[in-house]
């Protein structure tokens, strides 16, 4: 319960602490001492009326205290003019929220990709950098150099603590959102972790620019796929979506999903996040509706200029009927070292019964294949085809 | 916040070498000349100087109190530095947007954005 509490309002406190301070180790250093005090006193006296407004308090004191003693330190900091300690607890109200300023300073372009996504796990998540580097499976050590030397870029470099100004604001938003999804995605290839605390990010995000269509788009997107999770995979082999037991999907995020969509596009929101929820989200209907689905694939695939997509595009081609169109459309994508263009050729040759030519595209496939599982799978599918 | 902008000409047209520079429009050469002077005067802008080009450069080294002198730059020629400019601006933002306009950046070169040390 504690540490629900500590999980929930870690980035908000240091949020208001960095901004206040302009400073973030010396934020991050009053943060953890206000919350060790609190995992002291509050089992033990109760919980503040206000937990946030008292972390944030005792933080500041403990902040300006430091300031005190260290002359040096204050000199270099925005505070100037230490001012006094406060004997009573701010009012919630006068601590403003800066966690946007907070993410958008985190994810910054100046700073290294690997960077932004440890630094915005660890001061907006809350994860200790030993979680931190347990889940992207390098060493603590490190993990610790990567965010000392990203606070310190911040520092020298003049890293603004701001949400950017409107003619910034698209790439850095975009830049931000990458950021998320980056996370998720760790956490999609099996570390469930990081995809919840990427989803928490992306509800914190939403909830802090409500207008931003492709904000909702993101968190759509995540709900849906993670809606899915328990069923992707069977005895440690990767289900296809058409073969995925329904009723190991979670009904509630799902709806949860379809909301966020329809949030988006309340927007009238038509970025790449959007489009791809409103893919993940068809995807689920049974049976799918496979033109729309061709053409949102069509139209993403404009928008991100990705090959990949245009494969997809061509596979919901195929599954609306024109099987034909499918295959001139794949065999016209640059992918030749990409084992699903293989895989999905030959699916569409053995469809057309071009058995011969089906036979050597699954064989290009299999000599690009990397895991086991699909390896076995597309075996099995040319061991199928019929002489 | 003071930065200092290092510029790398990089591959960027310039009229030290005519024959690449002839490949601009005269439009072109105009935009890149007008660019320059609007970098330079832009508020908070403390202009450096041009250097001459990195051939002419000596690179100096000592070694057991011996002087050592190499002909050229110390990195290679084309990452060579091509000029600087001073800036103090409130943050990374407006040093990044400076730089930017910087035509070297557009044309096959490329700005370093360096903060300066301040005690």
């Amino acid at each position: 319960m504690l540490e629900q509490v500590f999980r929930d309002e870690w980035g908000r406190v240091l949020a208001s602490l960095i901004g206040f301070l302009g400073d973030f180790d010396l934020a991050e250093e009053a943060a953890q001492e206000a919350f060790a005090l609190a995992a002291e006193r509050w089992p033990r006296d109760g919980m503040p009326t206000n937990p946030r407004a008292w972390l944030v308090t005792t933080a500041r004191n403990r902040a300006i205290d430091r300031l005190r003693r260290d002359r040096v330190l204050a000199a270099k900091t925005r505070l100037l003019d230490v001012p006094q300690t406060v004997e009573d607890v701010l009012e919630e109200t006068t601590i403003p929220d800066e966690r946007l300023e907070l993410v958008f300073t985190c994810c910054h372009p100046a700073l290294a990709l690997d960077a932004q996504v440890a630094l915005t796990l660890r001061t907006l998540g809350g994860l200790s950098t030993e979680e931190i580097a347990r889940a992207f499976l390098v060493p603590e050590a490190t993990m610790k150099k990567r965010l000392v030397r990203a606070k310190h870029k911040i520092k020298a470099a003049g890293i603004p603590f701001r949400v950017p100004p409107p003619h910034l604001l698209p790439d850095r938003l975009a830049a931000t959102l990458a950021v998320v999804y980056l996370i998720f995605n760790e956490g999609y290839g099996g570390r469930g972790d990081l995809a919840a605390e990427a989803i928490r990010l992306g509800r914190a995000l939403a909830e802090l620019m409500p207008d931003e269509p492709e904000v909702h788009g993101l968190l759509a997107l995540m709900l849906l796929n993670d809606a899915r999770r328990e069923a992707r995979f069977a005895d440690g082999v990767v289900v296809l979506l058409r073969d995925q037991d329904r009723s190991l999907w979670d009904a509630q995020q799902i709806g949860a999903g379809r909301a966020a969509l329809d949030g988006a596009l309340a927007f009238h929101g038509r970025g790449p996040y959007v489009l791809q929820a409103t893919i993940a989200a068809l995807h689920m209907d049974d049976p799918p509706d496979w033109r729309r689905l061709a053409a949102l694939y069509g139209e993403l695939a404009r928008e991100t200029g990705s090959s990949v997509v245009e494969l997809n595009q061509a596979a919901a081609i195929a599954e609306a009927g024109e099987v034909e169109a499918a295959l001139a459309l794949v065999e016209r994508l640059e992918l030749d070292r990409y084992h699903y263009l293989h895989a999905t050729r030959a699916e569409l040759l053995r469809r057309l019964d071009r058995v011969e030519d089906a036979r050597s595209a699954y064989r290009q496939a299999l000599e690009l294949v990397g895991s086991d599982a699909e390896r076995r799978f597309l075996e099995r599918r040319l061991a199928e085809l019929r002489d | 916040m003071k930065y200092m902008l290092l510029i790398h000409q990089g591959d960027a047209p310039t009229p030290r070498s005519p024959d690449d520079w002839a490949r601009l429009s005269e439009d072109e050469q105009q935009a890149v000349y007008s660019a320059y002077r609007e970098v330079t005067e832009a508020p908070g802008v403390t202009p450096g100087q041009q250097l001459d080009e990195p051939e002419t450069a000596t690179t100096v080294r000592v070694q057991d109190g011996k002087t050592l002198t190499t002909d050229g730059p110390f990195v290679a020629t084309k990452e060579a530095l091509g000029g600087f400019l001073f800036f103090e601006a409130d943050d990374l933002d407006s040093a990044i947007e400076l730089a930017s306009r910087v035509p070297a950046a557009r044309l096959g070169g490329a700005v370093e954005v360096r903060p300066i040390v301040e005690y």
